[in-house]
């Protein structure tokens, strides 16, 4: 690279996350801690889409909210672009901020009712929703310009999500983090959605990290897949190899329990 | 040849504005056979599993057509009558394991109880179905998880639970309404697998609603196609997979993700696609007319 840019948008070493297990909680003293991530490290490339993967409970999303610093990891390095944001303040992590975006799973929960899309897409740019850059944002998207002044609830399922996306875009970040964008999803509207984002990787060459837990849905997106279990990768590899040559039982149990749309091969 | 249960020509309505919901709807299930509801959100499936369950919404009513469960008209009895039939041949695994379970009661009254209020079993006769039917899901120390709440459980049991609860009182007909949208693929696969045995021991009746055709071609037998409340494809698992006849099914179909096939690519459903079938529903929502003379 020419600029003066780190090659790698992530740099994570040794990321761990614990929490106060209240279940166990002593009536005196400190709850007993429960680890989440137990020494996680990887790296993303500038441009490449990582797959992060895993079953419930596994800390993929865990992983996604620590990364984006919405919770404070407890141990660990986690690089980006360079600087060490393990362990930021909030007021240090500001300016970091509009550099890193999210995509939340479920569109519906993530917009708020009572706001038009385009104010909405217009509130992290602290701008007005007729700001030229919320239909900018939106035509990305592929929303036609009226959209912004609809509500969310006149909106399905994918075009929902599709706000989300523009709202994230709006801000021309580097890096986005997307969890379990499409599990919510008809077929043919995830199909859309994923296209989308295939799209603007590409056009806006933003770096990508998508959560999920469908493998199939990763298989065309991403260049990269780190699979995940009980809070430690048990697999990183490219997604090639990793679809033909998987090399953990995890993994092979994952891909295994893919309902393929084919009857003639039976559970 | 009739079913076990036989919806003819079932047509629904929103009460407010007058939308339709179902389409002359036709389906025949034959005991101990799965079917399959597919289409996408908002094209009807749910809503026949609930009216086939008699729990549609105040607001949706049934314009005409027949359900016949086990050739009983549930139309044409009162709804005591309804319910009484419902809830001893009939019974549902819903979607989400979380909100069907009521949070501040033990597991095992939430199963009992049905057995004792719509069948008339003694509590101690309906305590030990309960176990019966827990130990049969793979429920380790059944006698102990009867005495837990639901938040003490992972989804995958709690989702054993409510397979139990449904098979408890040995009904003919079970609607599953998106059993396994909720849980990861892992664990999805073996309350599919636990489904499908389970329906084949007892001769069950399976009405399957889901979006997945992948999970579709693992379960049913054979299945229908919904499009904005019109069956667009009625067949068996084998032909559609082979070859789907109508161009919705087809374009769902090459929708679904494949992760075994590398040069898979994503293909939504196109414009041209949705028009023609959104054409085909107008045609013959122009020749309906309704049999009831409930419009004017």
């Amino acid at each position: 690279m020419a600029d003066n840019r780190a090659d790698n948008i992530f740099e994570v070493s040794d990321l761990r996350v614990d929490v106060a297990d209240m279940t166990r909680k002593p009536l005196f003293g400190p709850a007993p801690r429960l680890e989440i991530l137990k020494g996680i490290s990887f790296t993303i490339p500038r441009g490449a889409v990582l797959g992060i993967v895993g079953g419930s409970g596994s800390g993929k999303t865990t992983l996604g909210r620590t990364m984006v610093r919405l919770a404070e990891p407890s141990g660990g390095r986690m690089l980006f672009d360079g600087h060490d944001i393990a362990h930021l303040s909030d007021a240090a992590m500001r300016p970091l901020r509009p550099r890193i975006q999210m995509i939340f799973q479920d569109p519906l929960s993530s917009l708020n009712p009572r706001l038009t899309v385009g104010r909405t897409v217009a509130a992290p740019l602290n701008a007005r929703a007729n700001d030229p850059r919320v239909g900018e944002a939106l035509e990305h998207v592929g929303l036609p310009a009226n959209f912004a002044r609809r509500y969310p609830h006149e909106l399905s399922g994918g075009q929902r999500q599709r706000v989300g996306i523009a709202r994230a875009i709006a801000m021309r970040p580097e890096f986005i983090l997307a969890d379990e964008i499409v599990s919510g999803l008809d077929v043919s509207s995830q199909a859309q959605v994923l296209m989308l984002l295939e799209k603007l990787v590409a056009e806006l060459g933003l770096t990508l990290a998508f959560i999920s837990h469908d493998l199939s849905v990763i298989r065309r997106l991403c260049s990269r897949v780190i699979v995940l279990r009980s809070g430690e990768i048990v697999e990183d590899a490219a997604t090639v190899d990793l679809f033909e040559r998987p090399q953990h039982a995890y993994t092979r149990e994952l891909l295994d329990a893919i309902p393929t749309p084919d009857p003639s091969v039976r559970w | 040849m009739s079913g076990f249960l036989e919806i003819r020509g079932l047509s629904a309505r929103l009460a407010g504005t007058g939308q339709r919901l179902l389409r002359s709807v036709d389906i025949s299930l034959p005991a101990g056979s799965v079917r399959g509801l597919v289409g996408e959100s908002g094209a009807g499936k749910s809503m026949i599993g609930k009216a086939v369950l008699g729990v549609l919404p105040k607001a949706v009513e049934v314009i005409e057509g027949e359900i016949l469960l086990d050739g009983q008209d549930l139309q044409k009895v009162s709804p005591a009558e309804r319910r009484r039939l419902i809830g001893a041949k009939a019974a549902l695994i819903p979607q989400d394991p979380l909100t069907a379970l009521n949070p501040s009661r033990r597991i095992g009254p939430q199963i009992t109880d049905r057995l004792v209020d719509i069948l008339g079993w003694t509590k101690a006769r309906a305590a030990t179905r309960a176990l019966e039917v827990l130990a049969e899901v793979s429920i380790p120390e059944p006698e102990r998880i009867m005495r837990l709440y639901p938040h003490e459980l992972s989804g995958g049991m709690r989702q054993r639970i409510l397979i139990a609860s449904a098979f408890a009182a040995e009904p003919k007909l079970i609607v599953a309404d998106e059993p396994t949208t909720a849980l990861d693929v892992t664990v999805q696969k073996q309350i599919l697998k636990l489904i499908s045995e389970l329906q084949a021991r007892h001769g069950t009746a399976l009405l399957f609603v889901t979006h997945d055709l992948g999970v579709v071609s693992k379960v049913c037998d054979t299945l229908s196609v919904l499009y904005a409340g019109k069956v667009v494809e009625d067949t068996t698992v084998e032909r559609f997979f082979a070859a789907p006849q109508h161009g919705y099914s087809s374009a769902l179909l090459a929708a679904t993700p494949r992760h075994t096939d590398p040069s898979s690519s994503l293909k939504p459903v196109p414009r041209e696609v949705l028009d023609a079938v959104a054409a085909e529903v107008a045609a013959s929502d122009a020749a309906w007319r309704p049999s009831g003379g409930a419009r004017g």
